[in-house]
């Protein structure tokens, strides 16, 4: 019986453990994200999760002519860099961050639309042996009308 | 008996311990003097495998405001007759009715404030907030919101970035709450209808014309992205049906043809933009349009009925 209430007590805790962690995320994902869309229109929908240290996550949208768009990707500051790759159906890089030191933003537009792919990845401290860093991330798109 | 269950209990609460660290939001790089420590192996390669097995994934469908500025931007009417009636609202009772049709009102509350439809819009923001509070989703579209939108009514950057800001309380609550499944079914309603509404608008006599057509045939683009949103939550009863929806628009999309040649990126430091060029030739014959608009009207239609 005892054993039971320590396992429901302990359930309890993680599941609120995980729900702060979540609703961290959103505040985050609103509070440090969205601002960096600056004059670009968020297009509302939210995409951020809790990443490890050396995680990756992929994203896949389409991307459309008449617009021009700003994507900023961020993570919290307990992680490390995060870099992000925008590949197009063929698998070609067409943007990396890393090759801009780490920007966290990146404005485009396009002469035809296309479905995009976009690679993010959480780096390395490289300390092995320590526990993995872990953190939010979160991805938004912001768009205007093509001038 | 007591002892091995005290130890089991103890593994127990270590192991849950290390996994709520694990998951965790704030990380514990910045405070090292504060951290726990929790032992782990010299070489956590092994480990970091395993996360990099469990990466995750985004389906990212265009957003109900997306999909309005794309048939505004065509140059497209507003036809109000074209919107599902907020006196529809009181026959959704099923969380699967209410999730689509949670994304078919922010559509059409899109499409309304993007033509200035001032009235319409505070009753399709209304429809909408009935729609989330039936499915549970705590402070999406709050009464203050749609003070704040009466009170900015003349101000469409105000209304855009409230529209904006309502849609992502919806997903990102659903999304939190371990309900994917209904946050697909949302983004599902919002596509379709703004799919629906563009077919409708196309009149056949302009089909070789008219900007709205290359931004219909642009979603053929993102169909596989929407049957993978979907496959994420198969087994789903309600998502299941959606499945093999989807599936028959899939095979009207599959005649459309788009060639797209490799993508230049040139980066344009004027603007401090990068420009993806590339030419794309499409191909949809009438025949295969009419298909298109009656598989989506159908569809649609079983959405709001």
């Amino acid at each position: 019986m005892r054993l039971l209430k320590t396992i429901s007590l302990i359930a309890l805790f993680v599941f609120a453990l995980n729900s702060y962690a979540d609703a961290q995320c959103k505040a985050f994902a609103r509070k440090e994200c969205l601002p960096e869309l600056a004059t670009y229109t968020h297009d509302g929908n939210y995409h951020a999760a809790v990443l490890i240290e050396g995680e990756e996550a992929e994203l896949y949208k389409t991307f459309y002519s008449d617009m021009e768009y700003r994507v900023a990707i961020l993570g919290e500051s307990s992680l490390p860099a995060i870099e992000f790759k925008i590949m197009d159906i063929n698998k070609n890089v067409l943007y990396s961050n890393k090759d801009n030191k780490y920007a966290s933003t990146w404005d485009f537009k396009l002469e035809s639309s296309q479905q995009l792919k976009l690679v993010i990845k959480v780096s390395s401290f490289n300390q092995p042996g320590d526990t993995p860093a872990s953190g939010c991330v979160a991805i938004m798109f912001g768009f205007k009308l093509k001038k | 008996m007591n002892k091995k269950y005290r130890i089991n209990s103890g593994i127990l609460f270590v192991f849950i311990l290390i996994l709520s660290f694990l998951t965790a939001c704030k990380g514990s790089k910045k405070a090292p003097d504060e951290e726990i420590q929790v032992p782990m192996p010299e070489d956590n390669t092994a480990i970091l495998q395993d996360i990099k097995q469990a990466e995750k994934i985004f389906n990212a469908l265009p957003s109900p405001l997306e999909s309005a500025m794309l048939i505004k931007s065509a140059g497209a009417r507003f036809d109000e007759a074209l919107l599902n009636p907020v006196t529809n609202v009181n026959t959704y009772v099923t969380s699967k009715s209410m999730a689509l049709n949670l994304g078919v009102y922010t559509c059409d509350l899109s499409f309304a404030s993007l033509y200035e439809q001032t009235q319409l819009l505070i009753d399709y923001m209304n429809a909408a907030k009935k729609m989330a509070d039936g499915l549970g989703i705590l402070k999406a579209i709050e009464q203050e919101d749609i003070d704040r939108l009466e009170e900015n009514i003349n101000n469409s950057e105000v209304i855009m970035d409230i529209v904006s800001q309502t849609f992502m309380n919806s997903n990102s609550y659903l999304e939190d709450n371990g309900q994917p499944a209904t946050a697909a079914m949302v983004l599902v309603g919002g596509w379709v209808e703004g799919l629906y509404i563009s077919t409708q608008l196309v009149d056949m006599k302009e089909l070789n014309t008219n900007k709205l057509v290359g931004r219909i045939i642009d979603q053929k683009l993102s169909i596989d992205i929407l049957l993978n949103l979907l496959d994420s939550s198969k087994g789903n009863p309600a998502v299941d049906e959606l499945i093999i929806e989807v599936a028959k628009l899939k095979n009207v999309f599959d005649k459309i043809k788009i060639n797209t040649s490799p993508v230049r990126p040139e980066f344009d430091p004027a603007s401090n933009t990068t420009v993806l060029k590339s030419e794309v030739k499409t191909d949809m014959t009438p025949e295969v349009f009419l298909e298109l608009s009656a598989v989506v009207a159908e569809i649609r239609n079983s959405f709001v009925k």
